[in-house]
């Protein structure tokens, strides 16, 4: 007796099993609520999270999914037609251009961050490649302790790392191997707020307490300074769309260059785009 | 009516088995036609011979990180295989049935705690205290660090397989050697140890595996520098770490090259799962 009621079980599990693959297939035909669906860039995603709340907040019926996963992701997604806005926050390369629509919607400083107890108070952008490039190893060749510099970097593919590459590394010179590697914005702020003589590179937007960001070539990075534009290590942040901008998603991008969107993103610390 | 449900149900469970193999089988084939063409393409031997990783410019090779993985490895059975092994015997030989019913439990239990939460308490204490006690090129994200944080991580692995390969010993052989006038110590040792010596040669390689799959905790402690290993206290980066990290970003070659990376690792898990089972084989025939 006992048996057959665990095989009437058995077999009521498989059958329900089966039918909830075949019923997940179905449901998504009905869709009722316009849907947006951003994919991309890890540094632009907190920002993109703000903006599609607030958007849902004047367009009740509208919902916009957000999902992290980097620059690369997201252009790739977009172009496949799996999003319909990829974000980026690096340039994007010429073979990744074609049959897109790039819109600048923010621009964001990178900050040098070192520790707190650092005393360091500037570095030239020669001098930052030196070390990235491990041709200054010791904080005693800047005017620091002597110790050996902790150089923290991300991985390749990144878009801060990549418009690190661009700025300050420069053509031909490479961030050296050797150096530490985490994979977001976070993890490095951390590896440096817990670690006296590692230097590191973050979204400006991203600087606290715990870490200290460092004068560039002299200049602070400060929004005024950024605004000016006199702080040398700034990048875009992008919306990709496959083709032209139409319906919903227009009305989206029309919102977060608008001034409400806008604002959005400078009380969290991010700069206008340049209007070309 | 009963045999034609008996009937039934074995065909059933055996979709039910036929699905993990096919989920293995799927997993594999994915990997391979997703990674072996890039590995053709650069040359095996260039494609695990060399040290230089810029996969932006076209350059993958994973020697660095192959090394790095097995000095990881290898790091990890120094700290974990005198603990795991002492902890058997105790547990096995000497410790009161309460001991037992206290300690064993609190050892499997290690095994529950999330790989992420054993990355954590590693950057947050082990880190900075090998950092300010040792120094060293990776500032305290090292070999020896990972090896720390991943040696309590596999315990459980090794003390579980050893327990159960010193437990398998025949009592008879144990009050053969006490009646002979051996120690209990040195029946330990002489007797109970040798006999079981395959079983927890066996435990030890599946914790090897263990090791080289591990990888949350890994990103997190061990800096990700891709370079060859020279000391413990250098910043390397394994074949795990290379994919996790990457992935997100990667496209083209690049994510080609991350799965090729996957098909290193899965033979190399392969080959210490294969040694496992080869292992405890042999074991089986010698007690014939």
């Amino acid at each position: 007796m006992k048996n057959r009621v665990y095989q009437a079980l058995l077999v009521l599990a498989c059958v329900s099993l089966a039918l909830g693959i075949g019923g997940g297939c179905s449901k998504r035909t009905g869709r009722q609520e316009e849907r947006i669906r951003i994919v991309g860039s890890t540094s632009v995603f907190p920002f993109a999270e703000m903006l599609a709340e607030a958007y849902e907040e004047t367009k009740p019926g509208v919902r916009v999914d957000v999902q992290a996963g980097g620059s690369t992701v997201g252009i790739v997604s977009v172009r496949d037609g799996i999003c319909d806005i990829g974000t980026s926050s690096r340039e994007l390369r010429d073979a990744e251009k074609n049959g897109v629509t790039i819109i600048e919607i923010a621009r964001d400083g990178i900050a040098v961050i070192v520790h707190r107890s650092n005393k360091l108070d500037s570095l030239t952008k020669k001098q930052i490649r030196d070390i990235y490039a491990k041709k200054i190893t010791n904080w005693k060749e800047l005017g620091g302790d002597d110790a050996s510099i902790a150089f923290v970097t991300r991985e390749e593919g990144s878009g801060t790392r990549g418009a690190f590459d661009e700025i300050v590394m420069g053509e031909g010179t490479r961030i050296s191997p050797s150096g530490l590697v985490q994979d977001s914005n976070g993890s490095i702020r951390e590896a440096v707020a817990t670690s006296p003589h590692a230097i590191g590179y973050i979204s400006l937007a991203l600087v606290n307490e715990k870490v200290r960001a460092i004068k560039v070539d002299g200049v602070a990075p400060t929004h005024e300074n950024l605004a000016e534009a006199k702080y040398p290590v700034v990048r875009p942040f992008l919306f990709v769309v496959k083709g032209q901008p139409k319906g919903q998603v227009k009305e989206f991008i029309d919102f977060v260059l608008g001034p409400k969107g806008q604002e959005v993103l400078n009380k969290e610390g991010l700069l206008s785009p340049i209007v070309k | 009516m009963s045999l034609t449900k008996d009937r039934l149900v074995s065909p059933v469970l055996l979709a039910i088995a036929c699905f993990s193999i096919a989920a293995l089988f799927v997993i594999g084939l994915f990997i391979f036609v997703e990674g072996l063409p890039i590995m053709v393409k650069v040359g095996v031997w260039k494609f695990i011979g060399s040290t230089d990783w810029s996969p932006l410019e076209g350059k993958f090779g994973i020697l660095a990180m192959i090394a790095g993985s097995l000095a990881v490895a290898a790091g990890t059975l120094v700290v974990a295989v005198p603990f795991g092994v002492g902890c058997a015997i105790y547990l096995s030989e000497f410790a009161s049935k309460r001991a037992v019913t206290l300690i064993k439990p609190a050892v499997e239990l290690l095994f529950a705690i999330p790989s992420v939460v054993y990355g954590f308490v590693g950057v947050l204490f082990i880190v900075p205290f090998v950092r300010e006690h040792l120094g060293g090129a990776g500032h305290g994200f090292c070999i020896l660090t990972a090896s720390f944080v991943l040696g309590i991580r596999v315990l459980p692995v090794i003390v579980g397989i050893s327990v159960d390969a010193l437990q398998a010993v025949p009592k008879v052989y144990r009050d053969g050697s006490l009646a002979l006038g051996a120690t209990k110590w040195q029946t330990t040792t002489m007797v109970t140890l040798k006999a079981a010596r395959s079983g927890i040669l066996a435990g030890v390689i599946l914790g090897m595996a263990n090791v080289i799959g591990e990888t949350m905790a890994v990103i997190m402690v061990i800096g990700n520098a891709v370079v060859m290993p020279n000391s413990p206290l250098d910043s390397v980066r394994t074949l795990t770490s290379n994919i996790a990290l990457e992935m997100g970003y990667a496209e083209g070659d690049h994510r080609r090259a991350l799965f090729a990376t996957g098909v290193v690792l899965f033979i190399i898990t392969m080959i210490l799962n294969t040694l496992t089972r080869y292992v405890t084989g042999s074991r089986v025939r010698k007690k014939k």
